[in-house]
């Protein structure tokens, strides 16, 4: 019970000596109460009205388009679930699936671990930890067309410096080699090394920042107490970074399935098909055959993927946190 | 012995003051500092190498830069490709397009933002936490799964081949409101209040108490809005169709297209599209990290 004239509570609180003193109380809450309505939606409307109509509204019909079928022209027509028959027997949407997984499964430990670590490293008293915090966060701020023509250019296979300097440990200039963007077996590793190198840092700071809120004393504690680091790091710093790590594990996850510009940009989903994920069999579907509503039906897989995952994790960060 | 340190009061020398009364240094601390600095420098070539490799490019002859064995360095180091590449793309017409709509979606996240985060944090009224709830869940939803209803809509209003679209794409994000409303959750809540019993209206506590005091997020907010609109891909190559509306993230994929072969154009053009945002990060990178700082801190 903090406050005075805005707050339900005080309206319940024993507060009235009187009985007509209890009804002007109570009429003077409710006048409060829907000057608080009016004032909320007032300050939230200009926000909330964009966000509706050019966010939640989409979201919304994208549940009947994925059962309809939608040309370039036209109104969608209703199809049942024609989509979706078709959706289980292609087996392009399949291997887009399963590239997805296949970029998350080694994108969100691979950042994860390198985040938590540098994370860590960072939080220590080491000399120049500005200049690496600022180093490794500065390729996720630059843009994806320069960054993703960098490294294209840096892994060709012949004379790229990437490869040049594997084959130092190769047996020289005729070692062995990857063949990186050019190969179906080595695209998709190329494309996860350009994401965590881009991802990591953003990480690394909401880890870094969830460190920080962890006190001493703990740690302090614990030492007396003669516990080792390896000790103190799983009974102290795990349990204590749950909040931050709920939020980063549902942000990289969603970064991960969603993924798009990254493998547009660096291979256009080739070569052949090493590299489709998901959204980009989504965005080919409808903008360049133009099937808006079979695009909707995989656009759903996508939306599904991210909520399933967010409420697993949900739930296991409440049940964790009891 | 005891006379040869003067007496001092407690807490003003801290024990490791005193040469002698300083614990030796274990080496095993010694070789884990010696193995974090490795592991950062090793991080730091492998972030920083790239951005170090794509300047040198841009300097360098076109066939200097794919070599065996590979050539860091020029030869002759070539800044006139720095003056060549403002006559071989339309760079200044798609850096004027890219800042008009960095600023409007900036202006516009803010703005709409941080007062729908005061209507969350500051007002109390029925259904609020339950909208809240509504922003959050959105945050969970990529763009890319609705990316095509959003189109198929936008284009329908007539909004497919313009600026505009893409500003009413972005201004309106859950994000803003949900890092305003973080920031404010932290302003005491007696702040208010007293200027309520005071008779400040709702607007006068938004406009004097509350939006004086959210300088630094409102630039953090400002500065990550800015960067993510700036460097956006997916929108752009969407929704603009003609040359004469690219972003400059669309004019350098094109021109990336159509100059395949001159690599050392590409990385000229590459460093210009990078070097406007690495100013802004430079001078506001305290506030990134404040912004994103606070944005995570719960889930």
């Amino acid at each position: 019970m903090t406050n005075s004239t805005t707050g339900m509570a005080a309206a319940t609180g024993p507060v009235a000596p009187g009985r007509d003193n209890a009804k002007e109380l109570d009429k003077a809450f409710r006048v409060v109460h829907r000057r608080n309505i009016r004032n909320g939606l007032i300050f939230i409307a200009p926000n909330f009205i964009g966000f509706a109509v050019l966010i939640m509204f989409p979201v919304l019909t994208l549940f009947y388009i994925c059962f309809s079928e939608w040309s370039a022209f036209g109104d969608p027509t209703f199809t049942g679930a024609a989509n979706w028959i078709r959706l289980a027997k292609d087996d392009l949407f399949w291997t887009a699936f399963w590239n997805t997984c296949y970029y998350a499964l080694v994108h969100i430990p691979l950042t994860l671990a390198i985040g938590f670590g540098l994370g860590v490293l960072l939080n220590s008293k080491l000399k120049g930890r500005a200049f690496f915090r600022t180093a490794a966060y500065f390729p996720y701020i630059t843009s994806i067309v320069a960054a993703a023509q960098v490294w294209n250019m840096m892994f060709d296979p012949n004379s790229g410096p990437i490869n040049q300097f594997i084959r130092v440990f190769t047996g020289g200039a005729d070692g062995w080699a990857p063949g990186w963007l050019s190969t179906t077996q080595w695209a998709m590793p190329a494309v996860i090394i350009v994401g965590t190198w881009r991802e990591v840092g953003y990480f690394m700071i909401l880890i870094l920042a969830g460190l920080q809120t962890i006190p001493t004393e703990l740690y302090e504690a614990a030492r007396v107490d003669g516990a080792n680091g390896w000790q103190q790091f799983w009974k102290i710093t795990v349990p204590m970074m749950r909040p931050t790590l709920f939020f980063v594990m549902v942000t990289l996850t969603i970064n991960s399935f969603r993924v798009l510009d990254l493998t547009l940009v660096m291979t256009e989903g080739g070569p052949g098909t090493a590299t489709m994920v998901l959204a980009q069999y989504a965005y080919d579907t409808a903008f360049q055959d133009y099937e808006f509503g079979y695009s909707g039906a995989i656009s759903i897989v996508l939306f599904a993927m991210c909520m399933v995952v967010t409420i697993i994790q949900f739930v296991y960060n409440n049940i964790k946190e009891k | 012995m005891s006379a040869a340190i003067p007496y001092t009061p407690a807490g003003t020398v801290h024990s490791a003051d005193i040469p002698f009364n300083r614990r030796p240094v274990s080496p095993l601390k010694v070789a884990a500092t010696a193995v974090g600095y490795v592991i950062m420098i090793v991080i730091a070539a492998f972030t920083l190498l790239p951005f170090v490799w794509m300047v040198l490019s841009s300097v360098k002859n076109n066939n200097e830069i794919f070599t065996v064995p590979l050539k860091w360095l020029p030869d002759v180091w070539h800044w006139e490709n720095y003056g060549l590449i403002w006559q071989k793309a339309d760079l200044l017409g798609w850096t004027k397009n890219t800042i008009i709509l960095a600023v409007a979606v900036t202006l516009l996240q803010i703005v709409t933002g941080s007062f729908a985060a005061y209507g969350f944090s500051k007002i109390r009224f029925a259904g609020r936490d339950v909208l809240f709830l509504c922003y959050i869940a959105t945050m969970a939803v990529p763009w890319q799964s609705y990316m095509i209803p959003q189109f198929k809509m936008l284009s329908s209003w007539g909004l497919s081949d313009s600026l505009p679209s893409i500003i009413l794409m972005q201004s309106f994000s859950a994000f803003g409101v949900f890092m305003m409303k973080q920031f404010y959750d932290t302003i005491p809540e007696e702040l208010s209040e007293a200027a309520r019993i005071d008779g400040l209206s709702e607007f006068g506590i938004y406009g004097r108490i509350i939006l004086p005091l959210s300088g630094p997020s409102i630039a953090a907010l400002g500065i990550i809005t800015f960067t993510n609109a700036w460097n956006e891909y997916m929108q752009p190559l969407i929704y603009l169709r003609s040359p004469e509306l690219w972003t400059i993230q669309i004019g350098l994929k094109t021109f990336i297209g159509e100059y395949s072969a001159s690599y050392d154009m590409i990385m000229t053009g590459s460093v210009l599209s990078v070097l406007p945002i690495l100013v802004v990060f430079l001078f506001g990178q305290k506030y990134f990290i404040e912004g994103i700082a606070t944005s995570g801190m719960k889930g």
